[in-house]
C-alpha cells in the first residue's frame, strides 16, 4: 500500500484544519479519561494505595492500543512511522522529573491533563493544583539558568527501547504486550484480593 | 424499568439537555475507556504525526502571563522566550494549547453526561485548607517536575510509552515509584 499518513506531513491536513484537529483529539481524550473515572482524584491516588488500580489499566491499555496501531499500520505500509515526533531522552533529569513528579501526583492528587477534567466537574482542589503547576513552571523557568547543565545531561537523542536493546521493533512490540497483559492480570488478582475497593463516582 | 427512567424519557428533549442526570453514573469498564483514549492517542499520530500532551500548553499559558505582566522580563527569558512572539498557527505550542481546551470540553461533556459536575473539594476529609494546600503543593513540585522531564502523564507516558521512547519508559517507571515512596505521607488525605 501507498504511504499516505501522517496526514500532515503528507499535505493531506494544512495547519487551519490541524488546529481543529487539535480541538476534536483535546475532547476525545478528555472525554474517555472522564468516562474511565480519570476526573476523580480519589480514584487516580488509590493507585497509590493499591486499592484501585484503573490509572494503571486505562495507561497501559491505551498504550498497547496505540502501539499495537501504530506497528501495524507501519507493517501494511499506511503509515510512515519514522516520520512521527520522537522527543529527545535527557535520562537522569527525566528519572528525577519523573520521581517529582510521582511525589507532586499523589500529594496533589491529579496529573495535568487530569486536573483540567476535575476542574471542569467543578472541583476546587484540581484548581489549586492546576494553579501550583502554574507556579512550579513559573519557577523552574526563573531558575532555568542555573540548572539548565543539569537540565540537558545525560542528553541520548531521539532514541526508542528496540534501538536503545538493538532488538527488532515487532519483538519489543510482542514483549512490552506480554507485560502488559501479565499487568492487568495481576491489577485485576490485587484489586480483588484488596476487596474490591474500587472508587465510585460521588 | 425504574421510574426515574421513565421520567426521564416523558421530559421534553430540551429540558434533559439543559439538566444534568440526577445520580452519577458509574464509571466506564477501565480497559475499554482505554482502548478509546489509545484510539484518539493512535489517531493524533495518523493525523498529525506527534501524540497528545497537557503541560507543554501550560508552559505557553504561563509564559504568556509573564509576557503581560513584565514583557521585558519575558523577552529576557532563557526559558519562555522561545514560547513567546508572533506564533505561527502550525507550531505544536499552539496545537497543544487548544488541545489542552479540547481536554476541558471533552471532560466537561463526558462528566455532565454522566451526572458527575458536582463542585467540592476532593479529598478534603483532611480539612479543607489542609487539602488546598496540599494541591498547590502537590501541582507546585509537579510543574517544575514536567520541565526537567519534558513532558507529563499524556505527553511522555501515553505518548512516549506508545512510541516505546527510551526517556518516557525512564519517566514513568519513577512517576511510580516516586508516587509510591511519598504516598504513606499523605495516606490520610486519600484513605
Amino acid at each position: 500500500m501507498d504511504l499516505t499518513a501522517p496526514f500532515y506531513q503528507f499535505g493531506a491536513l494544512g495547519p487551519g484544519s490541524g488546529l481543529v484537529v487539535a480541538v476534536l483529539i483535546g475532547a476525545a481524550f478528555g472525554f474517555f479519561l472522564e468516562r474511565g473515572g480519570l476526573g476523580n482524584g480519589r480514584k487516580l491516588a488509590s493507585q497509590f494505595y493499591l486499592n484501585d488500580l484503573t490509572v494503571f489499566k486505562v495507561m497501559f491499555t491505551a498504550i498497547l492500543t496505540a502501539l499495537l496501531g501504530l506497528f501495524w499500520l507501519g507493517q501494511v505500509g499506511v503509515l510512515d512511522t519514522s516520520l512521527i515526533l520522537l522527543s529527545p531522552t535527557y535520562l537522569v533529569p527525566q528519572i528525577v522529573g519523573g520521581l517529582l513528579f510521582g511525589a507532586g501526583f499523589v500529594i496533589g492528587g491529579y496529573c495535568p491533563g487530569t486536573s483540567c477534567i476535575a476542574v471542569a466537574s467543578g472541583k476546587l482542589d484540581a484548581l489549586a493544583v492546576f494553579g501550583g503547576m502554574m507556579a512550579g513552571i513559573l519557577v523552574y523557568g526563573e531558575v532555568y539558568p542555573s540548572i539548565r547543565p543539569f537540565a540537558e545531561s545525560t542528553s541520548m537523542g531521539r532514541i526508542s527501547l528496540p534501538e536503545l536493546l538493538s532488538v527488532r521493533p515487532g519483538v519489543m512490540v510482542a514483549a512490552v504486550t506480554m507485560l502488559a497483559l501479565g499487568g492487568f492480570v495481576l491489577a485485576d488478582r490485587i484489586e480483588k484480593r484488596r476487596g474490591n475497593r474500587l472508587v465510585q463516582p460521588e | 424499568m425504574t421510574t426515574a427512567a421513565i421520567t426521564e424519557v416523558n421530559r421534553p428533549t430540551v429540558k434533559t439537555v439543559v439538566r444534568q442526570r440526577r445520580t452519577a453514573a458509574p464509571y466506564m469498564n477501565p480497559y475499554l475507556a482505554g482502548v478509546g483514549v489509545g484510539l484518539v492517542l493512535l489517531t493524533a499520530f495518523v493525523t498529525m504525526g506527534h501524540g497528545v500532551g497537557a503541560s507543554g500548553a501550560v508552559v505557553s499559558i504561563v509564559g504568556a502571563g509573564v509576557q503581560a505582566v513584565a514583557p521585558a522580563h519575558a523577552a529576557g527569558s532563557e526559558f519562555f522566550q522561545p514560547y513567546l512572539g508572533a506564533t505561527p498557527v502550525r507550531t505544536l505550542d499552539t496545537w497543544l494549547v487548544l488541545e489542552l481546551a479540547g481536554i476541558f470540553l471533552g471532560g466537561f461533556a463526558s462528566a455532565w453526561l454522566a451526572g458527575r459536575v458536582k463542585p467540592g473539594i476532593t479529598g478534603r476529609r483532611i480539612g479543607a485548607s489542609p487539602r488546598l494546600l496540599n494541591a498547590v503543593a502537590g501541582g507546585t513540585i509537579m510543574g517544575f517536575a514536567t520541565r526537567l522531564a519534558r513532558g507529563c502523564t499524556s505527553g511522555q507516558g501515553l505518548t512516549g510509552g506508545a512510541l516505546l521512547n527510551v526517556g518516557s519508559w525512564a519517566f514513568m517507571l519513577a512517576l511510580f515509584a516516586g508516587a509510591y515512596l511519598v504516598a504513606h505521607l499523605v495516606r490520610r488525605q486519600w484513605t
